[in-house]
C-alpha cells in the first residue's frame, strides 16, 4: 500500500443549534498516522469523526482528505470507512457477506466475494468462520469482523468510533496490539477515538487532547504524557499530583511557584508556555506520582515536598503512599517495589523529593474530572 | 390446602367456561356443516354429511365472492403495507416535536367506523371521478379500487402499529454503516433496512390480509361490482342460511388453525436450532437437527402433524363414504314417524266422532235417526267414520298394527291424499 492518504481539518466548527461542539479545530493528520483524538465522553471527539466520515457537514471550515476537500461529499462517496462504537455489523448476513457488503453493492460475484472475505478472515485469523452469523460470535471476534468489513471497502482512512470499549479488559489489551499490527501491516491513515489514555499512547504515532469542543494539544504520546501544555491535559492523560498557586519568579524555562500548600517549589514550564508564564500568574504544577521519592525527614528547598500520610496501599509492583494535597485532592506518590521493607506511615509527615525537570507547570486552568 | 385446591378448581372452571364461551360456536357450527338436514343445527343428530362443502363449491355466488375477497385482500395488502412502511419511516424520522401530532392523525382512521370510512370514501372518489369528467364505469367508481382504497384507509394504520413496533428495534447505524462502506441511500434501504424489516412487513400483510377478508362494514359502501364473500354472506342469510355456510366457516376455521400451528411449529424449531447452535459446534450439528428434531419437544409440529392426518382421512372417507343410505333411511324413519302421528290423529277424531254418536244416540232415543255416515259431508268426509272404518281394520290397534294399515294404505283418505306415505314415498324417489 502507499504512504496513505492525509487528513486535514481547517478552522472546523460544528454547531447544534447555540451549543458548539467542536470549536475552531486545526488538525493534519500524516498519511499513514494512527491518530487518536482522545477525550472525555461529551467533548467532541465523535462529532469530528462524523464530520470526517461525511454523516455530518460542519457548519464552517474544511475537512480535507488527501489535500481534496470534501464538503458536499457524502459518506458513500469518501474514502473512509468507520468502525461503529457498537460495530454495526448486519446482523441478517452471514459473517463473509457481513466483511464483503461493500463489494455486493459494487456487483462483485459472490464468488469473487467468497475469495475476497477468505483472504480477509485469515488476515484477521478467523479462517472458516465466515458462514456464521454475527450472533455466533464473540465480542472481539466481531470487533475484527467489524475491521475486516471496514478493510475490504479498501479506504484511504480507517476511522474507528471507541470500538474496543464494549470489550472486557483482557480483551481490550489484546486487541489494542492487534490494532496497531494491521494498521502497520496496511498501511492507511487510522483515526482513532477514545477516551481511554491507556489505548491512545499505546497505538497512537500522535494525539490530540480535546476537552468541551477544544483541542487543547496535538503530539505524539511522549510529549503529551511528559510535557502537558495544559492543565486538563496534564490531569487528564494519566494520573498526575496538582500542586496550585502563584508564578513567583521565572528562571529562564522554569518557575517558582508559591503554592498554596506545600511552599515555594521550582518546576519546569512546559514547552507550549515558556515565555508566557509571567510573575503573578495563576499556575498549577503537576508532578506524576512515580516522579516522587521519599526523602530524609525535614529535608527543606524547592523539590521537596512535606505532607501528612493519610492511608496506604500495596499494589504489588508498587507500594502507593496517599498523603494529605492540595484543593481536597489527595496526593499521590508510586515508590516501586524492589523487595525492600515497608513500614506503615500513616498519621505521620512525610517528605517527598522531585527531580525538577519531571515537575511541569502550566497555566491554571480546568482540569479533568475524575 | 383445601382453598389452594379450591381455588384451582375454579380456575379450572373458569377456564372452561372461558373457552366454552371463545371457541364454542365454533364448534358447533363447524358441527353443523357435517349434518344432513337443511337448516344448519347440531341436534338431533342425522346423518354425517359432506355434500355441503359439495354445495359450497356449486355456489357461484359464494365462490365468485372468494375470489373478490381474494383480490381485494392482496390489493389492500399491497397498498396497505407499503403505506404503513412510509409511515413507520416517516415517523422515524420526523422533527421530534410533530412526531406525537403525526401519531395521532396516522392512528385516528382506526378510531373512525368503518361506515363512516366506507360512505367518506365513496362519496369522495365519487366527486374526484365527476372533477376529472370520467364516466360511471371508469377505474375511480370500479368497486375492486374503491373497497381496496377504503379499507386501506384504515388497514394501513394497523400496519404501521405493527412496523413501528419492529422499527424501533432497528440501529440507524446499520444504515449509517452500509453508507459508509459506498451503499447508495436505496441499495442501503433494499439490502439493509428491508431485510431486518422482512419479520414484521409478512406479519402486517397477514394482519392487513385478514382484516381485509373480514371486513363488511366499510366494504358495504364500496364494493359496487365486486361483492367481497363477507357481502355475499351478508345476502345470502337474509334468505335464509343452509350448512353450506357451516361448511364454509369450518374450512376457515380449519385453515386458520393450520396457519397457525405451521407458524408455532416454525417458530420452536428455530428457537431449538439457535439452542442447539449455542451449545454445539458447527461439525456436531451437521448430524443434530434432523427431522426428529422437528417433532421432539415441539408441541405444535405434534398437533400440526395430526391435523393433517385428521384432514386427509376426513378428506379420504369423504371420497368413498356416501350417506345416501343414511339419508334415506332418516327420512324412512320420519316419514314413518309422520304416518304414525297421522294416524293417532285419525283415532282420536274417529274415537271422538263415535263418542258423540253414542251421545246422541243417548239424547235422541231409538227412534232418532242416527247421522248416516255419508261422504257429502261439509267436511268432505273427513270426519265420516265410516270412511275411517273403511280404511283399515286397526282402529284400536297398536302401533305395529299402525304400520301394517299405513303400509297397506289407499288413496282413499280423508286428508286428500297429502299426508299419504306412499306419495310421500314418490316424492322422495
Amino acid at each position: 500500500m502507499s504512504a496513505g492518504v492525509g487528513v486535514d481539518l481547517e478552522n472546523l466548527w460544528i454547531r447544534f443549534g447555540d451549543f458548539v461542539a467542536v470549536r475552531d479545530a486545526n488538525v493534519h493528520i500524516k498519511g499513514g498516522d494512527f491518530f487518536s483524538f482522545l477525550g472525555p465522553s461529551g467533548c467532541g471527539k465523535t462529532t469530528i469523526l462524523r464530520a470526517v466520515s461525511g454523516f455530518l457537514e460542519p457548519s464552517e471550515g474544511n475537512v480535507l482528505i488527501g489535500g481534496n476537500n470534501m464538503k458536499g461529499i457524502g459518506p458513500n462517496k469518501r474514502p473512509t470507512a468507520l468502525i461503529f462504537q457498537n460495530l454495526a455489523l448486519f446482523p441478517l448476513m452471514k459473517i463473509w457477506e457481513n466483511i464483503t457488503f461493500s463489494m455486493e453493492i459494487k456487483g462483485a460475484s459472490a464468488r469473487e466475494r467468497r475469495k475476497r472475505a477468505d483472504e480477509l478472515l485469515d488476515m484477521i485469523a478467523l479462517p472458516g468462520q465466515g458462514d456464521k452469523l454475527p450472533s455466533e460470535l464473540s465480542g472481539g471476534q466481531r470487533q475484527r469482523v467489524a475491521i475486516a468489513r471496514a478493510l475490504c471497502a479498501e479506504p484511504d482512512v480507517l476511522l474507528l468510533d471507541e470500538p474496543l470499549s464494549a470489550l472486557d479488559l483482557k480483551l481490550r489489551q489484546h486487541m489494542r496490539t492487534e490494532l496497531r499490527e494491521i494498521q502497520q501491516r496496511v498501511g492507511i491513515t487510522f483515526i482513532y477515538i477514545t477516551h481511554d489514555q491507556g489505548e491512545a499512547l499505546t497505538m497512537s504515532d500522535d494525539i490530540a487532547v480535546m476537552r468541551a469542543g477544544v483541542i487543547d494539544q496535538i503530539a505524539d504520546g511522549k510529549t503529551i504524557y511528559n510535557d502537558p501544555s495544559t492543565a486538563f491535559a496534564a490531569s487528564f492523560v494519566g494520573e498526575n499530583n496538582v500542586f496550585r498557586g502563584k508564578v513567583l519568579d521565572v528562571r529562564g524555562d522554569q518557575a517558582l511557584i508559591r503554592t498554596n500548600r506545600s511552599g515555594d517549589l521550582l518546576s519546569r514550564i512546559s514547552t507550549a508556555n515558556q515565555g508566557k508564564m509571567n510573575v503573578g500568574d495563576d499556575a498549577m504544577m503537576f508532578i506524576r506520582p512515580e516522579a516522587l521519592s521519599l526523602a530524609p525527614t525535614g529535608s527543606q528547598g524547592d523539590h521537596f515536598v512535606t505532607a501528612k500520610v493519610n492511608h496506604e496501599e500495596f499494589e504489588g509492583n508498587v507500594f502507593n503512599i496517599f498523603m494529605e494535597g492540595d484543593g481536597g485532592k489527595e496526593l499521590k506518590v508510586s515508590i516501586p517495589n524492589h523487595g525492600q521493607s515497608f513500614e506503615d506511615h500513616s498519621g505521620q509527615d512525610m517528605t517527598l523529593e522531585y527531580d525538577v525537570n519531571n515537575a511541569v507547570a502550566v497555566p491554571a486552568g480546568e482540569l479533568a474530572a475524575e | 390446602m383445601t382453598t389452594d385446591k379450591i381455588i384451582r378448581v375454579s380456575i379450572w372452571i373458569y377456564l372452561g367456561i372461558f373457552f366454552a364461551y371463545l371457541l364454542g360456536p365454533l364448534i358447533i357450527m363447524s358441527a353443523t356443516a357435517f349434518n344432513s338436514p337443511s337448516f344448519p343445527r347440531m341436534t338431533p343428530w342425522e346423518c354425517l354429511t359432506f355434500n355441503w362443502f359439495g354445495e359450497l363449491f356449486r355456489d357461484e355466488r359464494i365462490l365468485n365472492g372468494i375470489w373478490n375477497s381474494i383480490l381485494v385482500g392482496f390489493g389492500t395488502v399491497i397498498l396497505s403495507v407499503s403505506m404503513g412502511l412510509a409511515g413507520a419511516l416517516m415517523l422515524t424520522q420526523i422533527w421530534p416535536k410533530l412526531r406525537a401530532t403525526y401519531y395521532t392523525i396516522i392512528i385516528a382512521p382506526i378510531l373512525i367506523p368503518g361506515v363512516v370510512l366506507g360512505i367518506s370514501t365513496l362519496v369522495f372518489w365519487d366527486r374526484i371521478n365527476r372533477m376529472l369528467g370520467l364516466g360511471a364505469d371508469s377505474v375511480l367508481s370500479n368497486g375492486l379500487f374503491l373497497t381496496i382504497i377504503g379499507q386501506s384507509t384504515f388497514i394501513a394504520s394497523y400496519c404501521m402499529l405493527v412496523l413501528v413496533a419492529r422499527l424501533q428495534r432497528y440501529d440507524i447505524a446499520l444504515t449509517e454503516a452500509a453508507l459508509d462502506l459506498g451503499a447508495t441511500h436505496a441499495q442501503a434501504f433494499r439490502k439493509v433496512l428491508m431485510p431486518f424489516m422482512m419479520p414484521a412487513i409478512l406479519s402486517a400483510a397477514v394482519l392487513a390480509f385478514l382484516a381485509s377478508f373480514e371486513n363488511y362494514n366499510t366494504t358495504t359502501f364500496t364494493f359496487g361490482e365486486y361483492p367481497t364473500l363477507t357481502i355475499e354472506l351478508a345476502q345470502k342469510v337474509r334468505y335464509g342460511i343452509t350448512p353450506a355456510i357451516s361448511a364454509l366457516a369450518f374450512m376457515i376455521v380449519a385453515l386458520t388453525v393450520f396457519f397457525a400451528l405451521i407458524n408455532e411449529a416454525n417458530i420452536k424449531r428455530k428457537k431449538m436450532i439457535a439452542e442447539a447452535r449455542k451449545d454445539a459446534t458447527v461439525g456436531e450439528l451437521a448430524g443434530k437437527i434432523e427431522v426428529p428434531g422437528l417433532i421432539s419437544r415441539n408441541p405444535a409440529a405434534i398437533a400440526l402433524i395430526v391435523l393433517v392426518i385428521g384432514v386427509a382421512t376426513v378428506t379420504a372417507s369423504a371420497m368413498t363414504y356416501s350417506p345416501d343410505q343414511c339419508i334415506a333411511d332418516v327420512q324412512e324413519q320420519k316419514r314413518l314417524e309422520t304416518e304414525k302421528r297421522i294416524q293417532e290423529l285419525r283415532d282420536r277424531r274417529a274415537k271422538e266422532a263415535a263418542e258423540k254418536a253414542a251421545a246422541e244416540g243417548a239424547e235422541g232415543g231409538a227412534t232418532q235417526t242416527a247421522p248416516k255416515p255419508s261422504n257429502n259431508s261439509g267436511f268432505g268426509g273427513v270426519f265420516a267414520p265410516n270412511t275411517l272404518q273403511n280404511e283399515g281394520t286397526d282402529d284400536g290397534a297398536s302401533d305395529e298394527g299402525a304400520d301394517d294399515g299405513a303400509a297397506g294404505s289407499s288413496n282413499n283418505s280423508g286428508f286428500g291424499n297429502v299426508f299419504d306415505p306412499n306419495a310421500l314415498g314418490n316424492d322422495n324417489n
